[in-house]
């Protein structure tokens, strides 16, 4: 399935729900985009929620280590929340659990932002 | 009666759509060799990992270039190599994605997926000058190297 986001605030923290895989092309490609506008709105506090993304490649991790940096960089905060469990393995393996924080629930997430 | 080798070559074309397609022929071969939901998917990505780094590090995204794909299907292990038009290139050369000064970087974590998914991954010089990796996984019930049937 395509990559789709659904974007939701909760208090001034940005949620954007994804569903799909985030791969070579148009996934990584939309992943890419959607952080980015989020950035350039005025976002500075954003949740990632890949509960229904079972499927990220090299492409897709080099995404989400740019929109962290990209945030960060902004001053901003960017959170995962939900990985399944490849998704989980894959940041795991590359070591991305020792940048990201990663979140199961998501009012503990909401909460974790400063 | 002399144990058959299988062999499937399967040239693409460099586009990005022949990523996909790869990595669905790869686990289509993988399904049908016994492996399980696991290393098929394992399978897979390493291939569609390998087919991505033919396509933009050895190919350059040049349309006119080949990717060409072999599986090979042993008694014991299934063997897929990718071949692309490039310059070739050392592994020694690349970059360590885990080491603490490289996690941010926004590439390069290809070939270490390959090699974590499959069993065996090295990376050898084609006939005609370009890189050519070789992806190598054992087939279920294969024979381990201490002489005991493995079972998976």
């Amino acid at each position: 399935m395509a990559l789709q986001g659904t974007f939701r605030e909760v208090g001034e923290i940005a949620v954007v729900d994804f569903s799909g895989k985030i791969t070579l092309g148009e996934g990584s490609s939309m992943l890419r985009r959607t952080i980015r506008e989020l950035v350039d709105k005025g976002h500075r506090k954003i949740l990632i929620n890949l509960f229904d993304v079972d499927y990220i490649d090299s492409s897709g991790i080099g995404e989400l280590v740019s929109g962290y940096t990209t945030v960060r960089s902004a001053g901003g905060e960017l959170k995962l929340l939900n990985l399944t469990r490849r998704v989980h393995d894959i940041l795991q393996i590359t070591r991305l659990f020792t940048v990201f924080d990663v979140q199961s629930d998501e009012d503990s997430a909401l909460r974790s932002f400063r | 009666m002399a144990a058959i080798t299988q062999r499937i070559e399967i040239t693409f074309e460099t586009l990005l759509e022949s990523v996909d397609l790869a990595e669905s022929v790869v686990m289509r071969v993988a399904e049908a060799s016994g492996f399980d939901d696991e290393d098929v998917h394992k399978i897979g990505m390493a291939v569609r990992e390998g087919v991505i780094n033919a396509f933009n590090y050895g190919n350059q995204q040049d349309r006119s270039k080949k990717i060409r794909m072999t599986v090979e299907l042993e008694p014991e292990r299934m063997i897929v190599y990718v071949l692309d038009e490039g310059k070739g290139f050392e592994l020694t050369e690349v970059p360590d994605p885990l080491a603490e000064e490289n996690l941010l970087r926004t590439s390069g974590r290809g070939l270490f997926l390959m090699r974590a998914f499959m069993d065996e991954f090295t990376v050898q010089r084609g006939p005609g000058g370009g890189a050519e990796l070789v992806l190598i996984k054992k087939l279920p019930n294969a024979v381990s190297d201490n002489g005991r049937r493995e079972k998976k």
